[in-house]
């Protein structure tokens, strides 16, 4: 099957608003007779849900959290990106489009990318509209910062809670059609199973998770937005329950999954403390606008950070990135304070840190100020390490954030299966190998208010009248029953190690050999002892309970099983791509001063895979990326 | 490495299902971390109960950052336990000395049925929301966001309000059961704003008729404010109360204009 991205024609500028006038409409009086069934509440399904419904089509929402409003999208701290130009410094449309597909490292379709850009701007129109509490100043204008390395300031924020803010909006738009019964909501209900019938998606299975019924929805078409996959690390700054699940067993009935190696690790997060430790907590990146990053000079350098003075100190970035500073990308910063912690200066109980010192920022502009831009996390901080951040530095060390792999969908956001659709951080569209900061937040709000909306119509217009698979379908009774033998399987296998303990087993695998720096015989480890670790759960697993109550284990047993054969995948992706780009970073591939070296003559493709069955080698089918626009050059922050 | 010193008696609420009797377990612990979240010693709980073949406790959390609002417990008869502004998930084990018993229950209210030992069922505050919580701005009816400029102390109110995680911790609070705090947050956020002022009245009437099909009546009691994770405070709630007063009133008076 070859990939059909289905990139209008025109210029780069003109492509969306060709686009948008040529594709096929559904009348207003017919959009009722469409079920579209959104799997998802974070921004992006949200956001979804309420647009279609408003459009008029019959929706059925479906969320594992007990309210849509919980969805991890509610943990983003930092801010959205939008080419406003407000601040007058000369951002633009162009200036967003280019600095995203520079900073995903040349890995990214153009053509969405720009579409990205313009619709940005609408994004924070409608959010405002929503009644999103925006920072201001003091004339009552939107107040903007520049954020993740950006040369310009077109970051909008919420005080640090910005993913909760636009959340909100989204989720009260959605439950505003909710209440005048022009959508439907399942709550606690997970999706368990994609039925497709004749190549084509016409919906899923759940199961309600209290009462452990199992049961379907059909409709003409899946819109997934079921998020990252960050999790299969097992630590991550990911919420505990965000997995892999959907968008994996929608490539296993055929759907194609992209460049499941390019996985984001955020420069700025707490060290673990332990082994107990469930996951790991994120400091905002706009912690870096005003923290200077340092580790002793000296390896084993035990003295705490207030005796080491100047002479003694390595503000590393600085040195090594003049330009930027403490500014430069994720990805830099991330390898960055690896190669420390390598050398042996790493800091803090177990030598697995680095500082971020707000010292020289107090001396400067004053306790006050610092107070006002970074209290709420200056106190989370100190609530979980228990360290006072206006008197010592913070420790800081990457983890895993944020996956810019995912289902592959073509310009309209459809999977390579008709009627799938994928948006937000499930789908792989727009960040290329490396998403830059704020930027997640605006494609989910794209994708969900401003494109889907547009592009559903032209696969649905030409199935008016035409008869549609119900629930009844011999192929949903299957998928029922395949759901249910899944989890009687995984009950009775009794055996003695918990979820949890085979999925940190895991996660230590893809850590140490698919994480901020990959070779050819890691990754070749990793993808011979996965196997053994699936294996292992599935002769070994602990599940107690049963399926007809409320039952978390088996929850997370499932969502385990499916990253155990999902990390695998991820390694393979990896091995293949012989080249480092933005998050991908193959150590045999780096200059000589150890930066990514990209290898655009043979990698210059999006990397999608189809599965073959548990343990066989998956397909790879590749969609080659041309850069008319934004010419192929080394990203350099020097 | 692990400082793994702290000993704890616990004594848990268990209950098989919605329609299941309760009742109180002990457990012993002795490998509890003071660095641990209050999360993280339950997980160290249940891996111990699910070793000896006893299913584990059921509780609700995601985020682990106190933005969620999944998480939520009554810790000896608070929720959220002892310190103030934190959700249970930013709890640290520090908090506690070694040797104590701890009492964890789920957060109790007739509004909020349990689903399973800890976890409850809060979905009553969607039906709040659905109802008038928003501002009713289809997509793609909106001008240039700054076209409106909003005062940044207002914006800056309207925030302070519209931090609420939806935990439920104030109705678990609340002498009651009255969702008072939760609900005037919501409607004080979208009504200091300009742009929630053309539904201002009817969003204040329907959720407070909302809130009260669901849930115990308000007396003053501010239980709710000391228990919220985010601090919100009641000063919302009489903003509220006198929204409502003058929404009833532009009621009557529509009403008299149309019924002569
Ligand atoms: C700590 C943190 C901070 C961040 N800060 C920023 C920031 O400042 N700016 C920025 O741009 N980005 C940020 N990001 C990234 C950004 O938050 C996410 O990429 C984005 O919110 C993802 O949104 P989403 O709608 O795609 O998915 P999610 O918000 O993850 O939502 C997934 C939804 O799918 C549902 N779901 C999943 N699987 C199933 C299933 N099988 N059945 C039923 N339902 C299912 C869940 O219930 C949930 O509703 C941050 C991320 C983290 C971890
Ligand atoms: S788990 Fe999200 S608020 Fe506690």
């Amino acid at each position: 099957m070859t990939l059909e991205s289905n990139i209008p024609e025109g210029a780069i500028a003109d492509k969306w608003d060709n686009h948008k006038f040529n594709v096929k409409l559904v009348n207003p009086a017919n959009k009722r007779k469409f079920t579209i069934i959104v799997v998802g509440t974070g921004l992006a399904g949200a956001s979804a849900a309420a647009s279609l419904a408003e459009l008029g089509y019959d929706v059925k929402i479906v969320s594992f959290h007990d309210s849509p409003r919980r969805a991890h999208s509610i943990a983003a701290q930092g801010g959205i990106n939008a080419a406003k130009n407000y601040k007058n410094d000369g951002d633009s449309v162009h200036r967003l489009f280019y600095d995203t597909v520079k900073g995903g490292d040349f890995r990214a379709r153009e053509a969405n990318v720009h579409r990205l850009a313009q619709v940005s701007v609408n994004i924070i129109d409608q959010c405002a509209a929503q009644g999103v509490p925006f920072a201001r100043e003091y004339g009552g204008m939107l107040d903007n910062r520049s954020f993740g390395g950006a040369q310009v300031s077109r970051t909008f924020y919420a005080r640090g809670q910005t993913g909760q803010q636009l959340l909100l909006g989204a989720y009260q738009a959605m439950m505003r059609v909710v209440g005048l019964g022009m959508a439907e909501l399942y709550n606690r209900t997970e999706v368990l199973e994609v039925v497709v019938k004749d190549g084509v998606a016409c919906g899923v299975v759940c199961r309600n998770l209290v009462s452990g019924e199992v049961f379907s929805l059909a409709g003409h078409a899946v819109v997934m937005a079921t998020g990252g996959y960050g999790n299969a690390f097992y630590l991550s700054t990911n919420a505990m329950q965000s997995n892999v699940t959907a968008a994996w067993r929608a490539h296993k009935q055929g759907a194609y999954f992209a460049n499941p190696c390019y996985t984001q690790i955020h420069p700025t997060c707490i060290p673990a403390s332990d082994d107990f430790q469930s996951k790991l907590t994120l400091m905002s990146e706009s912690l870096r606008n005003d923290g200077r990053i340092w580790v002793p000079k000296e390896a084993n350098d035990t003295r705490p950070a207030a005796q080491i003075p100047e002479e003694d100190r390595d503000y590393y970035l600085e040195r090594r990135y003049p330009a930027f500073g403490n500014l430069v990308p994720r990805d830099i910063a991330s390898r960055a304070a690896k190669r420390e912690v390598d050398n042996g200066r790493g800091v803090g109980p177990q030598k697995n840190g680095v500082f971020l010192d707000f010292g020289a920022a107090i001396d400067r502009l004053g306790e006050d100020v610092i107070r006002d831009r970074y209290d709420n996390l200056f106190e989370m901080y100190d609530r979980i390490t228990d360290e006072n951040p206006y008197k010592m530095p913070m420790r800081i060390y990457p983890a895993v954030h944020y996956t810019m792999g995912g289902l592959w969908v073509d310009y309209n956001l459809m999977s390579n299966l008709p009627g799938l659709y994928v948006l937000g951080e499930a789908n792989f569209s727009d960040h290329g190998a490396n998403r830059l900061g704020a930027s997640a937040l605006m494609q989910g709000l794209a994708d969900g208010y401003f494109v889907l909306p547009y592009t559903i119509g032209d696969y649905l217009a030409p199935m008016l009248g035409k008869p549609v698979v119900t629930a009844a379908d011999p192929a949903f009774k299957a998928a029922e029953t395949k759901v249910g033998d899944l989890t009687k399987k995984m009950l009775s296998i009794k055996g003695k190690r918990s979820v949890d303990d085979i999925h940190r087993e895991l996660g230590k695998v893809l850590w140490d050999n698919c994480g901020m720096g990959r070779t050819e015989a890691t990754l070749t480890k990793a993808i011979s002892e996965i196997p053994a670790i699936r294996e292992e759960f599935w002769t070994n697993v602990k599940v107690l309970g049963s399926n007809e109550s409320m039952n978390q284990s088996l929850e997370r047993a499932g969502r385990v099983a499916d990253f155990l054969e999902f990390g695998e995948l991820m390694c393979r992706d990896a091995l293949h791509r012989k080249e480092s780009c933005g998050g991908h970073f193959r150590e045999e591939y780096q200059t000589e001063d150890g930066e990514a070296l990209r290898d655009d003559e043979n990698f210059a493709y999006v990397g999608a895979w189809e599965w073959e069955g548990v343990g066989n080698d998956p397909t790879l089918h590749k969609e080659q990326l041309t850069f008319e626009n934004v010419h192929l050059a080394t990203r350099s922050y020097k | 490495m692990s400082l793994s010193n702290m000993k704890l008696k616990v004594t848990v609420w268990r209950q098989a299902g919605p329609n299941a009797q309760g009742a109180f377990k002990d457990y012993d612990l002795d490998n509890i971390s003071p660095e641990m979240s209050f999360l993280e010693m339950l997980d160290t709980l249940n891996e111990q109960l699910n070793d000896r073949g006893e299913e584990p406790i059921a509780f609700d959390h995601d985020c682990r950052e106190g933005i969620c609002g999944s998480c939520g417990v009554m810790i000896d008869g608070v929720p959220h336990g002892p310190e103030r502004g934190t959700a249970t998930c930013q709890l640290h084990m520090r908090k506690f000395q070694s040797g104590a018993h701890i009492k964890i229950e789920p957060f109790r209210a007739s509004s909020f049925p349990i689903n399973k030992d800890l976890s409850v069922d809060r979905s009553a505050f969607d039906r709040i929301i659905e109802s008038g919580g928003y501002i009713s701005a289809p997509t793609g009816t909106a001008p240039d966001a700054n076209l409106i400029p909003i005062p940044k102390g207002v914006a800056d109110v309207s925030m302070d309000a519209a931090q609420c995680i939806g935990c439920g911790a104030c109705v678990a609070a609340c002498p009651n059961g009255a969702a008072q705090l939760f609900t005037s947050a919501k409607i004080q956020h979208l009504n200091l704003m300009p742009q929630g002022q053309a539904e201002r009245w009817d969003r204040t009437i329907n959720m407070v008729d909302t809130m009260e099909n669901f849930f115990g009546s308000c007396t003053n009691h501010g239980e709710c404010e000391a228990a919220c994770p985010k601090e919100i405070s009641i000063d919302f709630i009489a903003l509220m109360n006198r929204d409502f007063v003058k929404a009833q009133l532009k009621q009557r008076r529509l009403a008299g204009q149309v019924f002569p």
